[in-house]
């Protein structure tokens, strides 16, 4: 399988110096270690978000590193939680004296590795809490997880706590905003080809030519169903039935919606799914008062995309319409 | 002050047991692993128990401090689930050294331990994990102590014994917690990696025990301590 790396042993730390070098002016590297953080963290008073996991989910996390967003983003291995010392540290880097929160995605490793950063970071007195998103409607346990998979909605949890925290929010005020967005989201997501990791350098999982994968997370894991492939508009249709039936919304309940794309589908496709979901969260009596359509949070070149809804409130639709000055991200006023 | 010296000197041999124990195992940890997890278990500790022999090298503080190093050489070293719960519990539970290593810290620390190990991994008795050989290793070490009284050595091989029919306990069991978990019925038959890493670890603690608090020769080659402390070195235990 042809790659754009040289040795894989170097993918992470090459990516990460080549970030720093395309936005000298919004992240710097920590010394020694897989840490991007902002370039002025931390800073004083404000409370400091960070999140982090495994590599290959580009442009989760180190993209939305910035006023308004993240703080400091750790990235693991690829597909590999970052270390207990490594999180230790960007929490350090990143506290300005109000706390950090911690947003970490619902993977075993992810989450013991951030649980046992905390602990430590406290004895250095820093205060710590942390959510833990699990969006993704189509497993209860899976692979790597004791419960639901956090996936793409683990964007909108960066953008409304950024939010709140740039705005001067509290260590608890910045939590519950984080949890709120948590208790309202959902996604599901599928595959037409599996990724190709760098280490392996060969498909996770073998696909025919004319087979999907219908809810797989987003390390090349299987999904819970596979199928021969459907036309774009039966897979939107699938995707959004799962996750409308979890969130179980009100009519008239307004609705942020994204289309992620996994790292190897065109935004052309994209855009096609979303025309589909836009009339069916319609047909569904739902207000859409943001459509995001874009590669958010992907799987290494995998094709495929997922489908996120979140039910936003007068205070969610705020805080996600706050600027924020990202390099994935950006909101102007 | 004796006796602490005592007790960093069977630290040291304790993890250096441990360690190459831990080397000469690898592949069979790993057979274990590949068979209902992610096949690195063997690597990672061994990896891990290597890393800790290098920062613990010719530290020579109080026991806690090594003990908490050990800790934290795990946590940066071994990743993934085993470093969190391995490393995190060992740093935590270090903390109940701080007065020094003697048969009720001892007893603090595997309690403390244990607790952390179930706090953080969420896992309980009877899932097929590490859980299922410590908790009766800790219970038994706890009751050998303070009800019946036994001297260091036979609660510590006690101990032992109950670890090892904690991962027995764990071979006809079906996962139901952890990365086995997701193989359901088809992890049934196979031995827990991470139990079985526990049992190996007591094992050589056991060993260096042996070694520190049974041989004479240990009394004379350290003349400035009179009686090595019978409520010595088994803390590093759990």
């Amino acid at each position: 399988m042809k790659k754009l790396i040289n040795e894989p042993a170097d993918v992470v730390d090459e990516m990460l110096d080549g970030m720093v070098a395309a936005y000298p002016d919004q992240v710097r590297r920590l010394d020694d270690i897989e840490v991007l953080v902002r370039e002025d963290a931390p800073i004083d008073g404000k409370v400091g978000i960070v999140s982090g996991g495994g590599s290959g989910h580009e442009p989760t996390h180190a993209g939305y590193l910035g006023e308004g967003m993240l703080d400091g983003a750790a990235a693991g291995e690829v597909f590999t939680s970052p270390t207990a010392d490594q999180l230790q540290e960007m929490i350090q880097a990143c506290d300005g004296g109000a706390g950090v929160l911690c947003v970490v995605k619902n993977y075993e490793g992810d989450v013991m590795n951030f649980d046992t950063a905390a602990e430590l970071a406290a004895m250095e007195d820093v205060e710590v809490e942390q959510v833990v998103v699990n969006d993704d409607v189509a497993v209860e346990d899976s692979l790597y997880t004791s419960g639901r998979r956090g996936v793409c909605g683990t964007i909108l949890v960066h953008k409304a706590a950024g939010a709140k925290a740039h705005q001067g929010g509290d260590l608890g005020e910045v939590k519950a905003v984080a949890e709120k967005v948590i208790d309202s989201v959902g996604t599901m997501g599928m595959a037409l080809t599996s990724c190709v990791t760098p280490e392996k350098g060969e498909p996770t999982f073998d696909l025919g030519d004319e087979e999907m994968e219908l809810g797989i997370g987003i390390h090349g894991e299987p999904g819970t169903e596979r199928t021969d492939v459907m036309s774009a508009d039966e897979i939107t249709e699938h995707l959004t039935e799962g996750v409308l039936a979890d969130l179980d919304l009100d009519e008239g309940q307004e609705i942020v919606t994204i289309v992620n794309g996994m790292g190897g589908t065109p935004l052309s496709e994209l855009f096609i799914v979303n025309r589909k979901l836009q009339e069916i969260v319609d047909d569904h009596g739902l207000e859409t008062w943001d459509a995001w359509v874009g590669d958010y949070m992907t799987s290494l070149d995998m094709m495929g995309c997922s489908i996120t809804v979140c039910a936003v409130d007068d205070e969610l639709k705020e805080l996600l319409a706050h600027p924020c000055d990202t390099p994935a991200l950006t909101v102007r006023d | 002050m004796a006796d602490t010296d005592v007790q960093v000197e069977a630290l040291h041999a304790a993890l250096a047991n441990v360690a190459d124990r831990l080397a000469a195992e690898k592949t069979y940890l790993t057979e274990l692993d590949s068979a209902i997890g992610d096949a690195d278990h063997g690597a990672n500790m061994n990896r891990g128990f290597q890393t800790v022999l290098e920062k613990t090298e010719g530290m020579d503080g109080e026991p806690a401090e090594i003990v908490k190093a050990v800790g934290m050489a795990i946590v940066s070293e071994v990743g993934g689930a085993a470093g969190p719960l391995y490393g995190g519990s060992i740093l935590t539970a270090s903390q109940e050294l701080d007065e020094g290593i003697t048969a009720e810290t001892s007893v603090a620390f595997a309690e403390a331990y244990l607790e952390k190990l179930q706090d953080r991994g969420g896992a309980q008795i009877g899932q097929k994990t590490m859980v299922d050989a410590v908790t009766p290793a800790v219970h038994t070490y706890k009751k050998s102590i303070e009800e019946d009284d036994l001297p260091p050595l036979e609660a510590l091989a006690k101990t032992v014994d109950a670890a090892e029919r904690g991962v027995n306990f764990t071979v006809p069991i079906r996962a139901t917690k952890g990365r086995a978990s997701y193989l359901g019925w088809r992890s049934v038959g196979h031995r827990d990696p991470g139990a079985t890493s526990t049992l190996i670890i007591l094992e050589e603690l056991l060993e260096t025990a042996t070694e520190y608090l049974d041989g004479e020769e240990a009394l004379d080659r350290d003349a400035t301590s009179p009686t090595v402390p019978d409520d010595g070195d088994d803390a590093e235990e759990a």
